[in-house]
């Protein structure tokens, strides 16, 4: 599904992605961790081009993203995203920050795109709160509808990127069980999260990422169990440690 | 103080056959017409000129900055005397000819004050753009909208409502620059004015009246813009100020 080859990125002079290799098999959900800096975020934002990158290649579904022929937004339309600060659309309602992409980009009808919605809006628990503004929502509510805003679009897979490092702690399980139920259906996910009881339940793969380098990237219990490099087994004993 | 007070004048007729307050009525009109055109024009291409800057390409921030930098930097008057009188020079001779002869001042007025102003606008809704955090951009495009769809329906929708406040006192700024006009034969309020004291020496009176006039009209524009700003507020989200100020 996601083939990401020997990925290069530089800001000037300054590298921050070196040589990342990996991939995302179609039903599994890859964990990437790592300190902060280490590039997980930025390498999740080159998948579906939000951040160019200058060598290597990312094919998504077949499609290279660096190709300069290859449609952008027809891709990231098939690619859904959810943002560590949710980025709803502030002077929207809530069905409306749904229905607006299903109408504008794939040219749905606004019923059918407001059922939809409506749909997706009811599994993530919040129905009830349609006709508001995201500014009257709490974080964990406002990210549970930009997870429900992406599934609207029939994404093929889903990236996350530290999806719950801007929540306050009560908050941050309601948006863990949406995922946690996204992952057991079996969509194909690639999150950037350091929340290792997540991976430890939904995960295949870990990758651990180190200034800019994928440093692991093994299966989830031998992450766990015995991760082979230095740098990933004391990054997991200092976030292990409480 | 002697000075002879003679509201009345205002109801005397003058040499064309009309009274003095239709004098400046009709100056009224003018100066509404000039600002209203010259609002429109500003907001249109301030708002194209505001948005080319804060686009990923170079060029076409390029052309944005030097045009803000040239009509920022150069007094009004200035401008409208360009518009009047060199730049038909410079035109091909028949359209040249036809600007100075054919063309209504008023238009040539509109266009002259509107894009000084749209300079002025360009640089709010510049700053209104880049107010808004990166990632609402992001958030548009992940979702598959173009570039320019994330400026319709996501980046310029808050923009405009986080610099209408700036945008409230550009559109009164423009009843007053509209003043300027005069220089260049456009018969408005000032226009009025300056002949209504030459034909009556009623300082007093007139400069109060216009005065007034000039007043009711910033403030209509403020309460019109104070209204917008209130019915386009998003709940549950703290901008700027309560309207108007």
């Amino acid at each position: 599904m996601i083939e990401i080859k020997n990925v290069s990125k530089w800001y000037g002079s300054f590298q921050v992605l070196t040589d990342c290799t990996t991939h995302v098999n179609k039903g599994e959900v890859v964990v990437v961790c790592g300190p902060s800096g280490s590039g997980k975020s930025t390498l999740i934002k080159c998948v579906n081009g939000l951040e160019p990158f200058q060598q290597g290649s990312i094919v998504v579904d077949g499609t290279a993203v660096e190709a300069p022929k290859t449609n952008l937004p027809k891709l990231r339309s098939r690619v859904g995203m959810v943002f560590q600060h949710f980025e709803l659309f502030p002077h929207m309602t809530i069905t409306d920050n749904l229905a607006i992409a299903q109408i504008k980009v794939l040219g749905r009808k606004r019923d059918e795109a407001i059922d939809k919605g409506m749909k997706l809006l009811d599994r993530v628990g919040l129905k009830a709160h349609a006709h508001k503004f995201p500014g009257q929502l709490s974080g964990g509510q406002q990210q549970r509808v930009a997870i429900a805003r992406a599934l609207a679009m029939d994404p093929i897979c889903m990236l996350f990127d530290e999806p719950t490092s801007a929540l306050d702690p009560e908050m941050i399980n309601e948006v863990l069980d949406v995922m946690v139920e996204l992952a057991r259906e079996g969509m194909t996910m690639m999150c950037v999260t350091h929340e290792m009881g997540f991976a430890r339940k939904v995960a295949h793969r870990v990758i651990f990422m180190d200034r800019g380098a994928i440093v692991e990237d093994a299966s989830k219990d031998d992450f766990f169990g015995q991760p082979r490099s230095e740098r990933a087994q004391t990054f997991l004993a200092k976030i292990l440690q409480h | 103080m002697n000075y002879h007070w003679d509201w009345l004048f205002f109801f005397q007729e003058a040499d064309d056959g009309l009274k003095y307050y239709e004098w400046i009525i009709s100056g009224m009109g003018w100066t509404v017409a000039v600002s209203l055109g010259a609002l429109a024009v500003a907001l249109l291409l301030g708002s194209v000129l505001g948005v080319m800057r804060t686009t990923p390409s170079r060029l076409l921030v390029a052309i944005g900055d030097t045009y803000v930098d040239v009509f920022r930097n150069v007094p009004l008057i200035v401008q409208l005397f360009m518009w009047f009188f060199v730049i038909p020079e410079f035109l091909p001779e028949k359209l040249g000819l036809w600007v100075k002869q054919e063309l209504p001042y008023l238009v040539t007025a509109i266009i002259g004050l509107g894009l000084y102003t749209a300079a002025r606008i360009a640089e709010q809704v510049k700053s209104g753009i880049n107010a808004l955090a990166r990632g609402q951009r992001f958030a548009g495009l992940a979702l598959g909208f173009t570039e320019w769809q994330t400026y319709r329906y996501v980046r310029l929708p808050m923009a405009y409502r986080i610099v209408l406040p700036a945008i409230t006192s550009e559109a009164m700024n423009i009843f007053k620059n509209s003043a300027v006009t005069y220089a260049v034969g456009i018969l408005e309020l000032y226009f009025q004015y300056k002949q209504i004291i030459e034909k009556t020496s009623q300082v007093l009176e007139i400069t109060i009246v216009v005065t007034a006039i000039y007043f009711g009209l910033a403030f209509a524009m403020n309460r019109v813009l104070a209204f917008i700003e209130k019915r386009s507020a998003v709940p549950g989200l703290i901008t700027g100020g309560k309207g108007g100020h």
